[in-house]
């Protein structure tokens, strides 16, 4: 049964009379974890948009085409309404954070939408509880680092309790172990409370361990909807200005000198398993 | 010559040194990595090389000059500064009024403002643009602009903060492009980052900082070759050189590899003759 589904979509936006998307089709199931990538300026976050309604609500522009998500069109149900259901990650946490204090932040989407004083502060602390931040809920905002930032905005959405996630490129500004360690929280908010997410990122070496579906666009079209593992058999990088893993990057040489490592590895095990296989054939 | 003498530094009078006891000496036609996590002080250490920020105790001269004696305009002239969100930096309506602006400050005259802009529009495939606003351009060129009106009046030493965070595979090629450019020309760049994997490619000087400290000095492969050290300053092994330890480990392989090439080169010796 999928959860979101577009059909057909394009649009432009109103100041420009290049289309950013064009004719996207594609469906996402509910639990999937499924990581978008493709080049800067390629569509990825304007796809985002038109999935939480923003596009065409917020920004204007010429659209066509049919999206649904759990059941709703975002052109025309109330954005708040989508966003009760779907939580939308920006890249820059700073642009997510409104209170003065971890805590309040956390509660801040619950406020004026209403719930009992009870009932947020329940879900506040189940939040922060699932993010590894309970330690940090009456530290101020100014005073966590990057990763912790992001980790507070993430539990904000989570609050909600969200069917979906959208995270647009939620890594880019942190760290490598905070990236790592923010990777790992998604992919455990995937596998253990079910939660279907969508990730937009072109830094493949962390999403491929936690994702199962990759889609890749290009110039405002989908090119690639394929399992992770088959995508690698092709040159992400060259074609679709995709950062892939170093060890794809590894591959890819070892294939140019005409030899197969099938099916691409996207673990350093999973490559030393590939090497001594190959060894003993 | 950048040299830094007993840097200790703290924004509040009373407050910890979020730079403590840093001794440096950063050479002409340098390229270094200044790396750490988030918070270990390497944006604060920077920041004094073009004097925005000044020494609690201790010195940093500039071609011999102490930051303390000159104004921020005087530095700034030799250390360019390319700050991390380059779309918070920008307040022209035009991209060539952006990048003329610093030279309208520094009084050239209205023929070489001319010039220069056209030339170095040219250079990082902005002259189309020329007549745009900075804010319709896509991430990858609004960073492509930070560095154009940066590199525009010729300083001697450029500080890129964070210059991939957010770049795709062919922005980070053109970065990678663009910095080799500025080495060849004699400049000493200093990158922010803790991108190890852009390290890994480009081989500098690293700069470890963890805590307001230099906890490492020296070259690149040494360092990635010392998991300990680096994530002890919240930085993780690139892959590569995990991958080696890894084959090392498993007695699959002698030596090493320093780049994709070797490590490619290396693995399929342990192959059989799987040629397609």
């Amino acid at each position: 049964m999928s959860i979101i589904s577009v059909n057909s979509l394009s649009f432009r936006y109103s100041y420009s009379d290049r289309y950013i998307l064009k004719d996207i089709s594609f469906s996402i199931g509910e639990k999937e974890f499924v990581l978008l990538a493709g080049a800067s300026g390629c569509g990825k976050t304007t796809l985002a948009r038109a999935l939480v309604g923003l596009i065409p609500q917020f920004y204007e522009g010429e659209y066509s085409g049919e999206v649904r998500i759990l059941g709703m069109n975002p052109a025309t149900t109330p954005i708040s309404k989508i966003t009760a259901q779907v939580g939308f990650l920006f890249q820059n946490p700073e642009n997510q954070i409104f209170m003065t204090t971890v805590e309040r932040d956390i509660a801040f989407s619950l406020e004026f939408r209403g719930f009992s004083r009870e009932e947020m502060k329940e879900r506040v602390a189940w939040a922060m509880e699932i993010m590894g931040i309970s330690h940090l809920a009456l530290k101020r905002i100014e005073e966590l680092s990057g990763g912790e930032k992001q980790k507070v905005a993430l539990a904000g959405i989570l609050a909600l309790k969200p069917k979906i996630l959208i995270l647009d490129e939620p890594t880019a500004y942190l760290s490598p172990m905070s990236a790592r360690e923010l990777m790992g929280m998604l992919k455990r908010l995937n596998r253990e409370l079910g939660i279907t997410i969508l990730l937009i990122d072109h830094r493949l070496d962390l999403a491929v361990e936690a994702a199962q579906r990759i889609l890749v666009m290009k110039e405002g079209k989908l090119y690639i909807d394929l399992p992770i593992k088959e995508a690698f058999r092709q040159n992400l990088s060259k074609e679709y200005g995709v950062n892939v893993p170093t060890l794809i990057k590894i591959l890819d040489v070892i294939r140019r000198q005409g030899f197969s490592l099938d099916p691409p590895p996207l673990t350093i095990e999973e490559f030393i398993n590939l090497i001594k296989k190959g060894r003993t054939i | 010559m950048i040299v830094v003498e007993n840097l200790y530094f703290t924004y509040a009078p009373q407050g910890d040194y979020v730079l403590k006891n840093i001794n440096l000496e950063i050479g002409e036609g340098e390229l270094i990595a200044i790396m750490g996590d988030n918070g270990a002080g390497k944006t604060t250490l920077v920041k004094h090389f073009n004097g925005l920020l000044k020494p609690t105790l201790g010195r940093v001269y500039v071609d011999d000059v102490d930051t303390r004696d000159v104004p921020i305009s005087e530095l700034s002239r030799k250390v360019g500064m390319i700050f991390q969100y380059p779309e918070k930096m920008f307040f022209s309506e035009r991209v060539w009024d952006e990048v003329a602006f610093a030279l309208r400050n520094f009084g050239y005259d209205e023929a070489s403002i001319n010039r220069l802009v056209q030339k170095i529009l040219n250079i990082f495939w902005l002259w189309k643009y020329r007549d745009s606003s900075p804010f319709i351009l896509s991430g990858g060129e609004q960073r492509r602009l930070a560095i154009a009106s940066v590199l525009v009046w010729n300083p001697k030493y450029v500080v890129m903060d964070e210059p991939t965070a957010g770049q795709d595979a062919v922005q980070r090629e053109i970065l990678l492009q663009i910095i080799n450019m500025m080495v060849s020309q004699g400049k000493t760049v200093i990158l922010v980052t803790h991108d190890v994997e852009f390290v890994a490619e480009i081989r500098p000087r690293v700069i470890l900082m963890s805590n307001g400290e230099v906890v490492y000095d020296g070259e690149a492969t040494r360092l990635f070759r010392n998991p300990g050290i680096l994530e002890s300053a919240g930085l993780t092994q690139p892959i590569l050189f995990k991958l080696e330890s890894r084959l090392r480990d498993q007695g699959l392989i002698e030596g090493g590899f320093n780049t994709i090439d070797e490590a490619a080169k290396k693995i399929i010796s342990l192959l059989g003759d799987e040629r397609l």
